[in-house]
């Protein structure tokens, strides 16, 4: 006998379940969600699609959810059969977007730790995992494909059981993909998830967990309500900013948006007032009653914070404002993403963009190249620094051209991030040469099991963004994983290391580096744009400075020839056309000063393919 | 494979030309282009229009060419207006123009003559390969009218000749200078070529030493380009042969600059030097200062008053046409101002006389003066108001033009 639904609004929080699924990118999370959603009858099995869950084409492709989704299911329990009203919270998966994930694990009162039982524990899982904990959230220890012959239950439910602190027993053992395990999951949900706690007669305090831009509906914001309740044609506050919204529409998603009479105590659901820009509907903020507010907004919330920043560029330059209206329809879903306009010597006009991660600024330019056909360059990313000068002003660097060059500068502090990495204890050399190699401070380490281990680093932010996770992967076969979050600043000794092109500078190329690692960056890029940029009709001399300290030279050796020295006898329009044809291609070149710089010179010297690391080799 | 005809407009069938065009023919020199598109074989760096006895085929002989050329003739002459000014200069090129017997290459000069009159002084050349001449056959060049000879030598040394598949012993060159010399030509060429795969600096001066011994008034020396489409190109492009680079052509260039003023040849041109004034082809001037001519032959071009036109390349189809008494142009295009200007920075600044910039707008000069203290163009000569290239500016004589093209 299937569930009866329960009517939102009016459900007692004692039959509601909250949960998460923890779990690393692909290790069964979607397949589970769907397991789910079909047995709860949700969804049939003929409108189920492979990752119901999972909305956007560059997450169906990578693999990964970037924006969490969340899915009311009722559910009779086969040990008391009872009828639940479960809520399924999705939480992203990367460890750029921490803070959004640790809204969701707030809107729940458990998480369903999922591990892939042929691989393990990694680490973004266990940070999350921590996150969790963190928030006193139910732990329901879970492996995945069981099915899989190369799958090690055994292992894996010890090391499960090591890390949470429970008996190996304990963990459950399922394969979303066949449907193995489940029911009894959703069962245990049932059983061990505590009910949501809340007081239905004070004044309304709903938590905003995710808020998604729908070009139809506006915003439309996603909610756990804490306290009190949430009624259509409401009008209610958002307690960071004061402004306040008409509801027009609040209800659930099932895995269809259902309108409803309301959200009570526990219940999660979602909200439309029509805002266009999900800025007015900050993830981690407080929705209370206009007319009767709540005084005291729930813990938590904070503004979201670039921590990487990037210069986007079009290759054509005439695409500047597809650029500007493409990152402003982007912005409408994407709280995080900042941007404002720049101005570069070499690469002309495009944006500076503040962006929560990497990732974040990989999937950001992703979609700027495939959903409105731009082709950009973007800069080396760099992180914020705050330099503080002699005279007491202070400088919050966010573009190595802010840098105060030729300034009595005091102290330079730099954002440092708790890392973790997790990976077969064969490779802790590798990995500690790495870490110490870019900065880092070891902080502990913990074995998970007999063959795998946990380190904890300290590490400058600016030296994992550049290429960190490729070097960890290739020196670790692919097996380790990386999670990190921000752990405030330190104290550094940075500088701006500038390239100049025949003495000009060329700001695309600076860059805020590490004292020591000034000459390698120096050296990496001479040589390298020494290979780039073709021969001119002069010597071309390539310079790496500090200031006006040169670090590293190189010299690319004039052109010698560029003349046709052949007889075309009366063939005149021939030579015309070949020279009108050299013409063009000058045309596609960027100038810095009298230099020539062809547009794929920028690209790859752009490129963080080649390290200093691999430079060095 | 030869290399390919421009892209232009349709070319009218019979030829006429524009009341515009033919009032360009006021004033300019007039000279006459023969293409004769035989050779006993094909070289492998060649990419001209020219074809063996065996790639022929049906339909074209050489014994009938002369024919077929002297129909052209005529067309020209219905084509040109009465007033059109005699001609001051005749050309024979290849192809190996003299693989056709003397009396034929003079039949075809005696009609250029009838039809629009010789001038009293007028240069008449042909090209040759040194083993294609004999000293009968030179005088009898010389007794139809011809006053200058240009003979491919290209190399004095055996390895460089055999990489351009050139069949020559290399004193044959030497001889064949002689043998011109004494059938009574005051004014021969040798065509060198440089940045053969395989030459070597030592080898390069050989040539060159070798060529000024012979004792011809004027010289031409050409950087060995790798075009698409011949067998050489194939070569350097399975790896076989390394392509000449670029620094290396320029040495030769430096090499052969410095050998040749040491010996009284001057340059007047990037590619061409001349013992004086008087051993200048007057010809090749013709096409660099934008002066009228007409190329009669398969692929040759035309320039009248600012109309460019081609024939059609097959000696089979060029045939077909004058048979049918079609004009055998196979498209033409009418420059543009634009193009006008590009074209004469393109040829001029490669000219010892240099850029006049008097006549270009003030941008031009300072752009001059740019390159004169980027060590590209001589200060004196810029002074006084010409672009005259420095021996490194006439090595980047493109980029110039180029750059002069920017500010103009």
């Amino acid at each position: 006998m299937p569930a009866i639904p329960s009517p939102p609004g009016d459900t007692p929080p004692g039959r509601i379940r909250n949960f998460s699924i923890i779990a690393h990118i692909d290790h069964g999370k979607s397949t589970l969600a769907d397991q789910m959603l079909r047995l709860t009858g949700v969804v049939d099995a003929r409108q189920a699609r492979a990752q119901y869950l999972d909305r956007m084409d560059i997450e169906r492709e990578r693999g990964i959810t970037i924006k969490s989704q969340n899915v009311r299911m009722p559910w009779r329990s086969k040990a008391d059969g009872t009828d639940y009203t479960l809520h399924m919270i999705d939480t992203p998966g990367h460890v750029d977007f921490t803070y959004e994930v640790s809204r969701s694990l707030a809107a729940c009162e458990g998480a369903v730790l999922l591990v892939d039982a042929a691989q393990g524990i990694e680490a973004q899982t266990l940070a999350n995992l921590y996150l969790a904990l963190e928030n006193d959230l139910q732990i329901i220890p879970v492996l995945n494909k069981i099915d899989l012959p190369a799958a090690q239950p055994d292992l894996y439910a010890a090391e499960l059981a090591h890390i949470i602190g429970c008996e190996p027993d304990d963990v459950l053992r399922v394969s979303a993909k066949t449907g193995q395990g489940v029911e009894e999951l959703l069962d245990v949900i049932c059983r061990v998830v505590p009910a949501p706690v809340g007081d239905a007669d004070v004044q309304a305090r709903a938590m905003i967990f995710d808020s998604v831009y729908d070009i139809y509906r506006g915003v439309i914001t996603y909610v756990r309500v804490i306290d009190g309740k949430i009624t259509p044609r409401q009008k209610i506050k958002m307690m960071s900013t004061g402004a306040t919204h008409e509801l027009l529409e609040v209800g659930v998603i099932s895995p269809e948006p259902v309108p409803s009479q309301g959200l009570g105590v526990g219940e999660v659901g979602y909200l439309i007032t029509g805002v266009k820009d999900v800025r007015q509907s900050k993830v981690g903020d407080t929705v209370t009653d206009a007319a009767k507010p709540a005084t005291q907004a729930l813990g938590g919330y904070r503004d979201p914070n670039p921590m990487v920043y990037s210069g986007l560029f079009p290759i054509d330059g005439s695409d500047f404002p597809l650029l500007r209206d493409a990152l402003d329809r982007l912005r409408l879903n994407d709280a995080a993403l900042v941007y404002e306009p720049e101005s570069s010597g070499a690469l002309g006009f495009g944006f500076r963009c503040g962006f929560l991660g990497l990732l974040h600024l990989e999937i950001t330019r992703d979609r700027l190249e495939r959903e409105f056909g731009l082709d950009l360059i973007s800069t080396a990313p760099n992180v914020v620094n705050r330099v503080v000068l002699e005279d007491g002003r202070e400088f919050v660097v966010t573009n190595p051209s802010d840098w105060p060059s030729g300034q009595k500068i005091a102290e330079i502090h730099e954002p440092v991030v708790k890392a973790m990495v997790i990976a077969p204890s064969e490779y802790i050399g590798a990995i500690m040469e790495l870490c110490q190699n870019r900065r880092g401070n070891l902080m502990g380490m913990d074995y998970l099991s007999e063959t795998r281990v946990e380190l904890r680093y300290t590490l400058p932010l600016g030296e994992i963004i550049f290429d960190f996770f490729d070097a960890l992967k290739s020196r670790t076969r692919g097996y380790a994983s990386l999670d990190y979050e921000e752990a405030g600043e330190q104290a550094a000794e940075l500088v701006k290391v500038d390239i100049l092109l025949q003495g000009e500078p060329v700001d695309a190329f600076s860059a805020i580096v590490h004292k020591d690692k000034a000459y390698a960056y120096g050296t990496m890029m001479t040589t390298k744009l020494r290979e780039l940029i073709p021969r001119q009709q002069f010597e071309v001399p390539i310079q790496a400075a500090i200031g006006s300290r040169v670090i590293a030279r190189e010299s690319i050796r004039a052109i010698r020839k560029d003349v046709l020295a052949k007889c075309y006898g009366g063939d005149i329009t021939r030579k015309r056309k070949l020279l009108e044809k050299q013409k063009e291609g000058k045309k596609r070149m960027k100038m810095v000063g009298r230099v020539e710089v062809p547009q794929e010179a920028f690209i790859a010297a752009l490129s963080t393919s080649e390290s200093p690391e691999s430079a060095k080799k | 494979m030869a290399s390919a005809l421009p892209v232009g407009d349709p070319a009218p069938a019979d030829g006429r030309l524009g009341e515009s065009a033919l009032l360009g023919l006021r004033g300019h020199p007039l000279g006459f282009y023969v293409h004769v598109p035989f050779c006993a074989s094909r070289c492998g760096y060649c990419d001209f229009n020219t074809y063996t006895a065996e790639e022929l085929g049906n339909g074209v002989s050489r014994g009938s060419y002369a024919d077929t050329v002297l129909a052209e003739i005529r067309l020209a002459r219905n084509v040109l207006p009465a007033s059109a000014p005699t001609v001051s200069t005749v050309f024979f090129g290849g192809g190996t123009p003299t693989l056709l017997p003397a009396e034929h290459l003079g039949l075809i000069l005696r009609e250029i003559g009838e039809q629009f009159g010789l001038a009293p002084d007028a240069e008449v050349t042909t090209e040759a390969n040194p083993e294609s001449v004999t000293p009968a056959y030179l005088s009898r060049l010389r007794e139809a009218g011809f006053t200058r000879i240009s003979l491919g030598m290209q190399s004095a040394v055996p390895h460089v000749l055999s990489v351009l598949d050139r069949t020559h012993r290399p004193s044959r060159a030497l001889e064949a200078v002689a043998e011109a010399r004494a059938a009574g030509f005051e004014h021969v060429n040798l065509d060198l070529i440089y940045g053969t795969p395989g030459e070597t600096d030592a080898d390069w001066q050989q040539s060159l030493d070798t060529a000024i011994a012979a004792g011809p008034d004027h010289l031409s020396a050409y950087a060995l380009i790798v075009e698409d489409g011949t067998a050489l190109a194939r070569k350097v492009n399975s790896g076989a042969i390394a392509a000449p680079d670029d620094d290396v052509l320029a040495d030769r260039y430096l090499q052969a600059d410095d050998t040749l003023a040491a010996q009284g040849f001057r340059w007047y041109e990037v590619s061409n030097w001349a013992r004086s004034s008087a051993a200048e082809s007057r010809h090749n001037r013709l096409y660099w200062s934008g002066a009228n001519w007409w190329g009669a032959g398969p692929g040759a071009h035309s320039h009248v008053g600012g109309v460019r036109w081609w024939n059609v390349k097959h000696p089979t189809r060029y045939t077909a046409a004058l048979d049918a008494g079609r004009s055998p142009a196979a498209g033409r295009e009418t420059l543009s101002r634009r193009a006008m200007l590009t074209e004469r920075l393109m040829l001029e600044v490669r000219m010892r006389d240099g850029l006049d910039l008097a006549t270009l707008p003030e941008s031009a000069s300072r752009q001059a003066e740019q390159c004169v203290t980027w060590g590209l163009a001589d200060r004196g000569a810029v002074y006084n108001g010409r672009l005259v290239l420095t021996q490194r500016g006439r090595l980047l004589a493109d980029a110039v033009v180029r750059d002069l093209l920017d500010v103009l």
